[in-house]
């Protein structure tokens, strides 16, 4: 029983698999050399953080949020950005490795943004007196949740992977473009209703020699952090393309048995 | 331009959806009556809002149709089959769901302008509504092809629609509020562009994209 289930496999996997296991090992190998690259700056950026970075004067401890939530915000920007460029070549090219990086990078993006949001408000809360403010940029940030949101819903939604792919690509598209006439149009808006809050503009021209470094080196542990998930879910997206292909073959291997 | 006439003359021999569209248009008014208590003295600023939160979600309720009708009776397959290029198609169905909801604004127009109390009249109040709903239906006609194929596809399209045409609503109801006002047009020369940008750069957008979303 268990020896034709081998050959069975054996057999889906010379007819079916959709890439080579080279790649597959290779990638592997780079995720290794990523994740201790990225575990070692995460804490070193962490005791950078709590330790080397000196206290905000006017501001005090929770200015510490700004070591996170500006890199993680700008890693979401980017994450969107790859998935716009993706889905652009994935519908032209219609290779299903670049569906995987949209696929990986949105998600991981959305995951971002996410953490981003939340990062906002705790700052939002002790610094302006508020939790939420309809302010352009946080605004912005909550519509591109919303369409990045979206975007995964039509992919699970989808009736197949193929037209899920398309799908999403699209939606990746038009979102992508549509970010910056919402952030115009909501900064447009900002300014015939003033309000009360002032932007976070002014804080973040203000930084001291260290605060600068240490948020650079934050950057560069976020940036390590982004390409190791988005790598990761690459790969696991490839086994799961992988085991679909081995799975429809040994259903169409019992159909044709019986 | 033959698709335009089937889809009207398929709706002039049901005329179901005008008529609950329209219906809708209404009740989503009278709700936001009571959920925002207007008196005279808020309408101006009160009214542009109600007004696009009705056309808004009535243009989900019309677009929603478009493509179902076509699943339901397999006429997309019949469509992509014949000798009309994607583009035809989209447009045709995009300027199908544009005439549909400038018919329905039309009728509500008046009835909102009566129930609340503000003077319709107005060339900016009508350009906005023409530049508007033309993005409406261009971002929707794209999303309600996408919408159509997948599970749970009635809360898929207003899941899509909504984010992407934020930029649309905020344009009309500031361009809608200055026109209702009637005393500053400070701004129109900003909203009215915007509305305009956002039309062209999804008129080029949409028709290029709709062609990967009907390929099977």
């Amino acid at each position: 029983m268990a020896e034709t289930r081998q050959t069975e496999l054996a057999h889906a996997d010379s007819r079916e698999s959709v890439t080579p296991l080279g790649p597959v090992r290779r990638s592997r190998d780079l995720r290794v050399y990523l994740v201790v690259l990225g575990g070692v700056m995460m804490l070193a950026d962490l005791s950078f953080i709590f330790w080397v970075a000196p206290t905000d004067s006017i501001l005090g401890d929770i200015q510490r949020v700004f070591y996170f939530h500006v890199p993680i915000a700008v890693m979401s920007f980017l994450a969107f950005f790859v998935v716009f460029v993706a889905s652009i070549v994935y519908l032209v090219t219609r290779s299903p490795a670049w569906d995987r990086l949209a696929q990986a990078s949105a998600e991981v993006g959305v995951v971002f943004v996410t953490l981003a949001l939340i990062t906002g408000v705790i700052w939002a809360r002790p610094i302006w007196g508020v939790w939420w403010t309809w302010e352009p940029r946080l605004t912005t940030t909550l519509i591109l949740w919303l369409i990045y949101v979206a975007y995964l819903m039509v992919r699970a939604y989808a009736a197949n992977p193929n037209q899920g792919a398309r799908y999403s690509a699209v939606v990746g598209i038009v979102g992508f473009v549509d970010v910056p006439i919402v952030y115009y149009s909501v900064i447009w808006w900002r300014s015939i209703h003033p309000s009360p809050v002032v932007g976070p503009l002014a804080q973040a021209n203000a930084l001291e020699g260290t605060m600068a470094a240490v948020l650079l080196f934050s950057f560069i542990t976020f940036l390590i952090l982004f390409v190791f998930l988005v790598a990761q879910r690459m790969a696991l997206r490839e086994t799961e393309d992988r085991l679909g292909g081995i799975k429809s073959a040994m259903r169409r291997r019992a159909e044709s048995v019986f | 331009m033959v698709l335009v006439w089937k889809d009207i003359l398929l709706e002039v021999r049901s005329r179901e959806l005008v008529i609950s569209v329209l219906v809708f248009g209404l009740l989503v008014a009278v709700v936001f009556n009571f959920a925002l208590d207007v008196t005279p003295q808020r309408v101006t600023a009160i009214a542009p809002g109600i007004l696009w939160v009705a056309f808004a979600f009535a243009a989900t309720m019309a677009m929603s149709r478009a493509f179902v009708r076509e699943r339901e009776q397999g006429g997309l397959e019949g469509l992509l089959l014949s000798p009309v290029s994607r583009d035809a198609i989209f447009l045709g169905k995009a300027l199908t769901n544009l005439l549909f909801m400038l018919l329905v604004e039309m009728v509500l127009l008046p009835v909102f302008a009566v129930l609340f109390g503000f003077s319709a009249m107005s060339f900016t109040l009508i350009g906005t509504i023409v530049l508007a709903t033309l993005g409406f239906s261009l971002v929707g006609t794209l999303f309600s092809a996408i919408a159509a194929q997948t599970r749970s596809r009635e809360i898929m399209l207003p899941v899509l629609f909504f984010p992407v045409i934020l930029p649309v609503i905020i344009g009309a109801v500031e361009a809608s509020t200055r026109a209702i006002g009637g005393e500053t047009t400070v701004g129109l020369g900003r909203w009215l562009p915007l509305l305009a940008v956002f039309d062209a750069l999804f008129l080029v957008i949409c028709p290029w994209v709709f062609s990967f979303v009907v390929e099977e």
